[in-house]
């Protein structure tokens, strides 16, 4: 482990440190580059570390600090999750079937980002193809959590939240389907956000669900998640699903106050399953939004209940119809010696795909099957309407909801591997924000058990400056945000 | 027992975009294998579709043309299979909200009766690529560059009782395509090609028999003899006391006969769900609007109009307009000559479509053009030269590309109206022939062909037929 660093330990901190000149963005790289190679083995957060090119890219932005063509996040060293297309390097998405894919192009958030004069580190580890809670399915075996190895750091941006809450690198680019940035940052202890649906472009980002899948940021603060957001949001016209609205000055955004907010607080997400310690700490949380003059509104999602059958329909729906062109004939993972076309693809799949990932591209055909469609996919079609419109109806009433993130803490390595039942309803508190296609981030609140919780925000499509702002106001009040493990001081 | 034959065709129409239907590659045919497919024909981790906002309008062109409803919003959906040539292991299509919905066209019948051929639907969606597996010893190759094409489905009724009016029907809907510009209808490179659903009955049920799908039928000649052989086979299967069964069949063109591809129960579950990569597409009414101002006047239109305005026939005004560009050609034609529009439907019909047929070419690179067609035609109008010189003229064009007054001018055909001179030459031929003569005026009239004939030879063909008749009934009667 290198020495404390002398730089500082937030985005926004670095950023001023590298306009006064007070370190180089080289200087920075290295620093950061060495921390992260020295953690691999205790943490295996990364799945890539892309030194050379990140110390290129960092002199290329010092040279912009000299000529004053330096932007806002010009020089900052960050991580992007695996699941991001990056040009000349490998992108694997946690899978043996792409341990030998470099993708030829970057990615539209890693375009972004790259313009905007950002420095890549590395790839960060994930569950397989994003399809886990607790990073376990990654084929580059599990991420521990920075506050204690022996626990699970959440999924599926486990590597991008662990590498955010052990100060390895500032913040790292995450994608979120059901829970993948929200669950990892509560469990971790850092800022999460998942952007509205089509807020960020998917082009690059490899599927998983399409309908669901949405790229946000990892940060140890709601403000380094707004400087990141500002450069990754915008319509995109490779993705037909991302929308052309103007994007707003979220950093700007963050001195709105949160004094008239009303703040509804989801009853059904109180009633069962949630660990009562952590039910303490969220409600320590609430009082501080009460004494900044936050007005709170028990509201009620009658259809949530149903979010989790719903998603885990649709979502490996969509992932068997995705996950189709990894067939070994293109790239990807090829078998040794095919006999004929029906082998090729039977264990080119087989050995390239994991359990979990089977499962789900199983599940999905099933569901999409002639005389099940009706049954199973097109029912859920109709509960996530309803639960769009629990969502919709909320917000008639209330600017932000408010409830956990997840049932629990950080739970132990292998705990919840034998049973995908128990290791699902990881996912009860967040999955609803993406059936719904709004945003949602999480901030950490508190801790059990020396294990972080954290608190969920979700506001109406397109609300998140909104969101951001009354993140940072409760982090203004409160540090648990600036908690860093004692090993990664 | 009578037997009727039911036909449904689903017809591929390619639409002649520059590029692919969700990807801005080129859809230019014959380059290079696989050099005209992006990372999204590839079907590549991570990469995104965009609607051709193009192949839409072609599509919601076709749909005006055939008077069909279109749908104000329709869904793309994936229809998933494995297969090489599918890069992401399904395609991407439309299926339970096309976005054309019921139309109709007509067909004529050889009786010269019109038919109404329903349209159930059209659907916008992209081709796969292709397999190859020819001269490759236990390999097979793959070409991506059709992969991504887009093609509009055009599904029919099975209101066709009759190969002949399975063909009628194809044509026309192939007429109708090159006429909107958004199909270059060639069926060598596949642009245009049809799957043809054919089933038998009893005469008189009302009940549809079980029906076969005869996949991939890429020229007219194909679609009837394939029609042909599998009604005759199950008519085969059913009078044996056999059942026909659901299946999908390969017409063998060396063979000239269809196999069994795959039964029902081997097909595959496309488990078809709507692409959440791709908002429904939606249209409003002012693009409609946009799109139906720049519908060009359609075949069936401009054959009543042909009929009205230049006193055709309905069956040249058929012919004349069974492409657009023939059409064209024949109205430049007609319009440099300032009239004569039956003489010259005649001659694009007549002498100028067996030349163009006999070496397989298209009016556009026709040997004798518009211009050069009038030209002659004139001479025949204003009397220059006889009908029966003026093909030996119109071959003289056609192999030297020359005008016709100068070949006229160079061979002396100028026809021969001078009274004198043909008298003279009737006079020559009298006084050569005097039994043929005395038997004329005995009263064998039939001999008067034998003179017609004598004395167009002595005049190298050119006297005028009309004069020379007229001339030679007097002088043949006797002073």
């Amino acid at each position: 482990m290198s020495a404390a660093p002398p730089h500082p330990r937030t985005l926004a901190g670095m950023a001023g440190g590298l306009a006064k000149r007070e370190f180089s963005s080289v200087e920075l790289t290295r620093h950061l580059l060495g921390r992260l190679e020295a953690a691999q083995p205790q943490l295996n957060a990364m799945i890539s570390i892309t030194g050379e090119g990140a110390l290129a890219a960092a002199a290329l932005a010092d040279g912009a600090f000299a000529s004053g063509k330096a932007g806002p996040l010009t020089g900052l060293p960050i991580v992007h999750k695996d699941i991001f297309c990056t040009a000349g390097v490998r992108t694997t998405c946690g899978s043996r079937m792409l341990d030998n894919f470099v993708s030829p192009y970057d990615a539209t958030v890693v375009a972004k980002l790259k313009a905007a004069g950002t420095v890549m580190l590395g790839k960060s580890n994930m569950d397989e193809f994003a399809m886990g809670s607790s990073n376990e399915t990654s084929f580059y075996g599990p991420v521990r959590n920075p506050w204690n190895p022996a626990m699970v750091p959440g999924g599926s941006s486990g590597g991008s939240a662990a590498v955010v809450a052990s100060r390895l690198a500032p913040a790292a680019t995450a994608t979120d389907t059901g829970g993948s940035i929200r669950q990892p940052a509560a469990l971790t202890g850092v800022t999460g956000l998942k952007p509205t649906y089509g807020r960020v472009s998917r082009y690059g980002m490899i599927a998983f669900a399409s309908s669901l899948d949405q790229a946000g940021v990892i940060a140890a603060t709601a403000e380094d998640c707004a400087m990141m957001l500002g450069a990754m949001a915008g319509f995109d016209p490779r993705d037909s699903t991302s929308v052309d609205a103007p994007v707003p000055d979220y950093v700007a955004a963050l001195a709105a106050p949160a004094k008239g907010l009303r703040i509804g607080l989801v009853k059904e997400f109180f009633d069962t399953g949630l660990d009562a310690e952590n039910e303490r700490q969220l409600r320590a949380a609430f009082a501080v939004y009460e004494k900044l003059g936050v007005t709170l509104v028990d509201v009620s999602l009658p259809n949530i209940g149903l979010s989790v059958p719903t998603y885990y329909v649709v979502a490996p729906a969509e992932c068997s119809s995705n996950l189709a062109r990894f067939d070994g004939v293109r790239f990807g993972h090829r078998c040794d010696n095919p006999k004929d076309l029906l082998d090729l693809y039977k264990r080119s799949r087989g050995e390239g795909f994991g359990a979990e990932v089977k499962r789900r591209i199983m599940t999905g055909t099933y569901v999409l099957s002639a005389g099940y469609y009706d049954a199973y996919y097109l029912k859920a079609q109709r509960v996530r309407q309803l639960i769009s419109a629990d969502f919709a109806q909320a917000f008639e009433h209330v600017d932000v909801l408010a409830g956990p993130t997840s049932p629990t803490p950080a739970f132990a390595l292998g705990a919840k591997t034998a049973d995908p039942i128990t290791m699902y309803l990881n996912d009860i508190y967040t999955i609803g924000a993406n059936l719904a296609g709004v945003p949602a981030l999480s901030v950490p609140c508190g801790f059990v058990n020396g294990l972080p919780v954290g608190l969920q925000l979700v506001g109406p499509h397109f609300s998140e400056a909104k969101l951001l702002a009354a993140a940072h106001a409760f982090q203004l009040e409160t540090d648990w945000h600036a908690r860093v493990p004692a090993a990664w001081l | 027992m009578d037997w009727e034959t039911v036909i449904g065709l689903e017809i591929h129409a390619q639409l002649s975009t520059k590029s692919k239907i969700f990807s801005g590659s080129s859809t230019a045919y014959g380059a290079a294998p696989n050099a005209q497919a992006n990372l999204v024909d590839l079907g590549y981790p991570g990469v995104l579709p965009v609607l051709n906002g193009e192949a839409v309008r072609m599509a919601v062109s076709f749909g005006l043309a055939v008077n069909a409803a279109i749908a104000p919003r329709s869904v793309f959906a994936r229809k998933n299979y494995f297969y090489p040539d599918l890069p992401k292991g399904y395609q991407i299509s439309q299926y339970e909200l096309p976005v054309v919905g019921k139309g109709s066209l007509d067909i004529v019948l050889e009786d010269g009766t019109k038919k109404r051929i329903g349209i159930t639907r059209a659907h916008l969606e992209e081709d796969a690529g292709k397999s190859l597996h020819e001269g490759l010893a236990g390999a097979s190759a793959i070409d991506l560059n059709r992969a991504g094409t887009p093609l509009v489905e055009i599904v029919s009724e099975p209101d066709m009782r009759s190969a002949k009016e399975a063909v009628a029907y194809m044509k026309k809907v192939h007429t109708l395509v090159r006429y909107l510009g958004i199909c270059d209808g060639n069926m060598q490179e596949g642009s245009f090609r049809c799957d043809a659903n054919v089933s038998v009955r009893p005469k008189g049920s009302d009940q549809f028999g079980t029906r076969a799908e005869i996949k991939n039928l890429n020229s007219f000649r194909f679609v009837e003899k394939a029609i042909n052989y599998e009604v005759a086979r199950q008519i085969d299967v059913l009078e044996g006391g056999g059942k026909v069964v659901q299946e999908t069949r390969l017409y063998d063109p060396d063979k000239g006969e269809t196999r069994s591809m795959r039964s029902k129960e081997e097909a595959n579950d496309y488990r078809y769900f709507p692409d959440p990569d791709l908002l429904p597409l939606e249209i409003d009414a002012a693009f409609l609007e946009t799109v139906r101002a720049t519908l060009p006047e359609l075949p069936d239109a401009k054959a009543t109009r042909f009929v009205a305005q230049y006193g055709l026939s309905e069956y040249d005004a058929g012919v004349l307009t069974a492409s657009r560009e023939l059409a064209a050609y024949y109205e430049d034609v007609v319009a440099r000559l300032g009239g004569e529009p039956k003489l010259a439907a005649n001659w694009v019909n007549g002498d100028l479509a067996a030349f163009l047929n006999r070496e397989n070419l298209e009016i556009d690179s026709s040997r004798v053009g518009a211009a050069q067609l009038a030209g002659l035609v004139a001479r025949i109008a204003d009397g220059t030269i006889s009908g029966k010189i003026a093909k030996d003229v119109f071959e003289a064009m056609w192999a030297s590309g020359r005008e016709a007054d100068a070949i006229i001018e160079e061979k002396g055909l100028r026809q021969i109206t001078d009274t004198g001179a043909i008298e003279r030459a009737i006079d020559e031929v009298m006084a050569k022939n005097p039994g043929q003569l005395a038997e004329y005026r005995a009263g064998k009239e039939k001999l008067f062909g034998f003179f017609v004939g004598q004395t167009m030879k002595a005049t190298q063909g050119k006297a005028n037929p009309a004069q020379l008749n007229e001339l030679l009934k007097k002088k043949l009667a006797g002073p």
